[in-house]
């Protein structure tokens, strides 16, 4: 099974072994492919139903409900790695998601869609609309996307939060960004561990 | 080949070695489980299923009842093809402790040859799952693959993972809750008086069962098995075999005939003592009361897999019950799937046909260890 390149990008970070929570985990495929390729004893946080029973079909421990309530649920450290792959966006309290991430879990990865990429500057400024591009494909409407931000806004409020950003790999169209991520990056993806 | 091994089959009875000492202190000897198995138990009996029933269940879940003709009471979840299936599980299902299906319960004679009615002891969902235990014992089996259960089912699987964790390696609870709500006590109750205020029922002593008590207590109940919506689709305001209102009281509504029918049918397999004593059993649970109210506690340190499923329409016992269980769980470091499936059919849904439930029942017990 071929993971999507930010899925892809999130696996390669995860030790083996690990004991690891994905929230916002969809159908699963990313635990699975953590489970099947590094022994990884995996968790998942779901929203929506349909999903949780094709994950827990597929022999994973998932549960239906939602990170902005449930995540104090869990003792400290229960986790060696906390995953939010392209979540933190629909989070109602960004700013303490991040917090309970760090508690719950020694390191997190936190991946995003860069509000900051020429794209949606170009959307806004030539345009005068809100974006649709790639990474945000739906409607502004629509979307579920409450908290956007920009890799710099990410970057002050990790800053602001104590937390220490351990690593940053920066995607466009499927390959790395090595500079002005900021501008460039459609994607960030973020490994924090405690300040 | 050896003998046929005649702990093994449909329609078993046991009469336990021990005494089993019951929550309220009193101890109860010469106690009878009638239980059923399906399937065969591996070489190193590490296939066991259990699977426990609800309120008015018996122990032939997946066999044809021998006194009402009817297939088992769960066939989509158990038998050839399905999630618990006897091709894999070695399975057993056991009438609880205070039913009327063989075990032993209020309708079975005391020591003085006359049936202990209301001189039966008061029993728990605990007393249950001690007495499910040493059937285990007796079957041979040390750790269960699974136990399985829906509604008061769930209540024994939450029960023997608190209990017994080293006995259970994988629980499936259904439609189910840690306690009984105010509300759901408050039902039970209805049934009771119900049962209570039938001149027949004598103080518990009937030789005629009280029938028309324990009818209306099934009709109370049943009305909580099901969903206003399910209700609407099914009968509406539609009349039963005539065209017009009546301007009396028979039962003008189809609804009103379908609950009388509930009722009537329900007073030919079910004992009213029974219908007492295991209604108090439910009542009294409430598995986070000695841990001063945290349930976390009752799964501490526990290496149990669990998989909690609710119903979006089940208002007998509410999403919010499983996800009280989850979080608990959650707390206490435990492995736990949970999902809300949808459903118009209320509590009833677990028993009924829905795919989404077998898929994730199946698809847990197959990644089971």
């Amino acid at each position: 099974m071929t993971l999507r390149p930010d899925l892809a990008a999130i696996a390669a970070v995860v030790p083996a072994g690990a004991r690891v929570l994905d929230i916002g985990c969809g159908d699963g495929a990313l635990l699975a492919e953590l489970r099947d390729t590094r022994q990884v004893a995996g968790r998942g946080i779901e929203l929506a139903a349909a999903n949780v029973a094709q994950a827990v079909a597929r022999g994973l421990s998932v549960v239906q409900g939602d990170a902005d309530t449930d995540l104090a649920d869990y003792p400290d450290d229960a986790f060696d790695l906390v995953i939010l792959s392209d979540t933190l966006q629909a989070m109602r309290a960004p700013a303490a998601v991040l917090g309970q991430l760090l508690r719950i879990g020694r390191r997190a990865v936190v991946s995003f869609p860069n509000f900051g990429h020429w794209r949606v500057r170009a959307g806004l400024v030539a345009g005068g609309r809100m974006p649709v591009t790639r990474t945000l494909p739906v409607a502004w409407h629509e979307t579920a996307n409450i908290h956007l931000c920009t890799v710099d806004d990410f970057r002050a409020l990790v800053r602001e939060l104590g937390l220490r950003v351990e690593q940053a790999r920066f995607l466009s169209g499927g390959r790395e960004v090595r500079a002005a991520a900021n501008l460039r990056a459609e994607r960030a993806m973020f490994v924090l561990g405690r300040g | 080949m050896s003998a046929p091994d005649n702990r093994f089959g449909l329609d078993r009875r046991v009469t336990l070695a021990a005494p089993l000492t019951l929550a309220s202190g009193q101890v109860l000897g010469g106690v009878e489980v009638a239980y059923e198995t399906y399937g065969r138990l591996n070489a190193d009996a590490s296939n066991a299923v259990l699977v426990c029933h609800a309120l008015t269940g018996d122990q032939h879940v997946a066999s044809v009842h021998p006194r009402t003709g009817k297939p088992g009471w769960w066939p989509r979840m158990v038998g050839d093809g399905n999630p618990v299936d006897p091709a894999r599980h070695f399975i057993v299902c056991a009438n609880v402790l205070g039913g009327c299906s063989g075990s032993t319960g209020p309708g079975s004679a005391a020591a003085d040859g006359a049936a202990y009615a209301m001189r039966f002891p008061v029993i728990t969902i605990a007393d249950m799952v001690a007495a499910q235990v040493a059937l285990l014992d007796h079957l041979g089996v040390r750790s269960l693959l699974a136990a399985v259960g829906g509604s008061m089912g769930g209540m024994q699987v939450l029960q023997l993972a608190a209990s017994y964790p080293q006995r259970l390696r994988n629980a499936v609870v259904i439609a189910s809750a840690a306690r009984h709500s105010a509300q759901n006590i408050a039902f039970h109750e209805v049934g009771r008086q119900a049962i209570m205020a039938d001149p027949q029922w004598q103080g518990g002593a009937y030789t005629t069962p009280p029938a028309a008590g324990l009818s209306v207590a099934r009709m109370a109940a049943h009305i909580t098995y099901l969903s206003e919506a399910g209700l609407t689709e099914k009968f509406g305001r539609r009349l039963q075999d005539r065209d017009a209102l009546g301007f009396g009281f028979d039962a003008d509504f189809q609804v009103e005939s379908y609950l009388r029918h509930q009722g009537l049918s329900f007073v030919e397999r079910f004992d009213a003592n029974s219908y007492l004593y295991i209604t108090r059993a439910m009542d009294y649970f409430d598995l986070a009361a000695a841990h001063d109210g945290r349930l976390a506690l009752a799964f501490r340190g526990t290496a149990t897999r669990f998989a909690v499923v609710s119903f979006t329409s089940d208002w007998l016992y509410p999403t919010v019950e499983s996800r009280r269980i989850v979080s608990a769980l959650n707390a206490a470091g435990a492995e736990v799937s949970f999902v809300e499936l949808d459903s118009p059919h209320g509590h009833d849904a677990f028993l009924l046909d829905t795919p989404e439930l077998n898929r994730v029942v199946d698809g847990f017990l197959r990644a089971a260890a």
